[in-house]
């Protein structure tokens, strides 16, 4: 592929996942909107993929090794840190089945 | 693995970064859904990987080691009231790792001749500039909410006209390399620029605000990450990049709207400053406060048919969402009649309380949003506010010279009485004064809100 082709191509790809950002998360509750930012920012540490590829590329000089070393650190710290600060907070949204239940069996009772 | 076996795998994390967001809509789904972003993200570093052929392979595993050990350590340790600097802090360190490799990729192609393309030379220039203002920017949000720094806006004249100028520089500098002047100095001289840049941009924002800037950074390293797709010629950086772009920007105006303030009001107004107008005219009409003993509120509470409880950031920072879960079970023991009244921009974050007091095991039902509680305090009998400040200011509906005049808010002085936790008669973190301390229907119960609730938990029972 040329590059304009590829250029083009690219261009394209961003505009629809401009509108894709916009759709998924239009109907996110207010009560998730912390989690969402977290999220997000967990999924922009795929900037680790860049970096590695820099990192991992044939002919690089020291200054290629440094900077591709400072960026696979900074990357990793995005990825796994988003990933698990979402993930604390996700935690504890956990449902409580045993109270709901009991709620749902005294709403039974009230009504006889 | 060739690059078109690459790109066909890297549509798992694609598609997966999707499907997160997705998930993430629904309360009983969004775990999976942040589960399955990172299995998404698993699987394109072991394509990365694979990639890479396993040039410098150990520098990438140590690399990895060192970033993720950190995340990972940081991340587990902090508390969940420091939730959201430690987001300002990952969504930064990914700013600069878009930046750094926009300054690696030019060190790499300079040399060739007749490079960088214009479209090359304008992705490098616009990840460079954009990831440095993400990752000064953040670094900035995060001392603010860490309070390294004061949260107060900082300012000075000249200000505005300063920043514009330095932003300006930073383009021209930035249009000139991608026309296609070889200099590596240039991206140099637009990388301190930007940095220089986000540090300024964030300072004149007063604290109360940073939740929105941190969203808007965080839509501003997805875009570098996705401009530096182009660099790279890598599909998955371009898409995910630019999902967080928009989402992040869509989350943005959401977060603004909720303030009832225009998105350049919150970057630019330097909010939180005490025009001297205002403050004397709060001063003016400023009655007695009344505060009260543990033992006076706990009676008040005990003794009502429908209590509220109105947390802020107080209520964070004194990590009492426990006890207040405590106080709450206790009343409705005894038959009080006991819900939430949640402002979307309580705290630091939208969703903040929503997430402590999940914490706490508060049940889903008793949280009640903004348009929800609003109605309710009519029939209220006592409005307990725990460490919440600007979001219940009555001043936002009456006092059109007030810098929250219109935001949308609690109205718990519409409630028979308000009991009001606080450390002490500052001002809250937007520094502005509220009228609601001075109402004859409100009082005060001065101390750390921990303590204050723990002082409830025992009056109550002894009654």
């Amino acid at each position: 592929m040329s590059h304009n082709t590829l250029l083009v191509f690219e261009v394209t790809i961003l505009v629809l996942a401009i509108f894709l950002g916009f759709e998924v998360i239009s109907k996110v509750p207010t009560l998730l909107h912390t989690p969402l930012m977290s999220g997000t920012n967990a999924i922009h540490g795929i900037v680790l993929v860049g970096a590695m590829l820099i990192l991992g590329s044939p002919h690089k000089g020291a200054f290629g090794w440094v900077v591709g070393f400072l960026a696979v650190v900074l990357g990793s710290a995005n990825v796994v840190g988003g990933f698990v600060v979402t993930d604390r907070m996700l935690e504890m949204f956990k449902k409580r089945e045993a109270p709901k239940a009991a709620d749902a069996a005294s709403d039974g009772k009230s009504a006889e | 693995m060739s690059t078109n076996v690459a790109n066909l795998l890297y549509l798992i994390p694609i598609v997966t970064f999707i499907l997160a967001l997705r998930f993430l809509s629904n309360p009983a789904h969004a775990r999976r859904g942040n589960q399955i972003g990172a299995l998404g993200m698993f699987v394109a570093i072991v394509v990365t990987w694979i990639k890479t052929g396993g040039t410098s392979w150990w520098a990438i595993a140590l690399g990895m080691l060192i970033g993720g050990g950190f995340g990972a350590v940081a991340a587990r340790r902090v508390k969940m009231t420091a939730m959201p600097q430690m987001v300002a802090l990952f969504n930064g360190v990914g700013g600069g790792a878009a930046a750094l490799i926009a300054l690696a990729e030019l060190h790499k192609i300079l040399p060739d001749p007749g490079r960088p393309k214009i479209d090359i030379g304008l992705a490098i220039f616009l990840s460079g500039l954009i990831g440095a203002i993400s990752f000064s920017g953040s670094m900035v949000a995060f001392a603010k909410l860490q309070e390294l720094i004061r949260g107060r806006p900082i300012t000075y004249p000249g200000q505005k006209v300063g920043n514009l100028a330095l932003l300006a520089a930073c383009v021209a500098v930035g249009v000139t390399l991608a026309a296609g002047v070889q200099d590596e100095w240039l991206l140099w001289a637009v990388l301190g620029g930007a940095t220089l840049f986000g540090v300024l941009f964030v300072l004149p924002i007063g604290g109360a605000d940073m939740p929105v800037v941190i969203s808007l950074l965080n839509a501003f390293t997805g875009l570098a990450v996705a401009v530096g797709g182009f660099e790279l010629e890598n599909n998955v950086l371009i898409v995910s990049g630019m999902l967080v772009g928009a989402s992040g920007t869509l989350l943005t105006i959401l977060m603004g709207s909720a303030m009832n303030r225009s998105i350049a009001n919150v970057l630019f107004g330097a909010f939180g400053q005490v025009s001297a107008a205002a403050a004397a005219a709060a001063e003016t009409d400023g009655g007695a406060v009344r505060s009260a003993s543990a033992e006076d509120v706990a009676v008040m509470l005990a003794y009502a048919h429908k209590v509220v409880f109105v947390p802020g950031y107080g209520l964070a920072v004194a990590q009492a969402q426990h006890d207040v879960r405590q106080l709450a079970d206790l009343l409705e023991a005894k038959g009080v009649e006991v819900s939430y009244a949640i402002h979307p921009v309580a705290g630091r974050m939208p969703g903040h309380m929503n997430v402590l007091l999940a914490e706490a095991n508060v049940p889903y039902p008793q949280l009640k949003e903004m348009d929800e509680a609003n109605p309710e305090f009519s029939r209220t009998d006592v409005a307990l506010v725990v460490g919440a400040n600007d979001v219940v200011n009555p001043d936002a509906r009456n006092n059109q010279g007030s810098p929250i005049y219109g935001m949308p808010i609690l109205n718990v002085d519409n409630a028979n009485a308000v009991v009001v936790l606080k450390r002490s008669m500052n001002p809250g973190f937007a520094g502005i004064e509220n009228p609601l301390f001075y109402n004859p229907k409100t009082v005060m119960l001065f101390g750390d809100a921990k303590d204050s609730i723990t002082k409830l938990i025992a009056d109550v029972k002894a009654l």
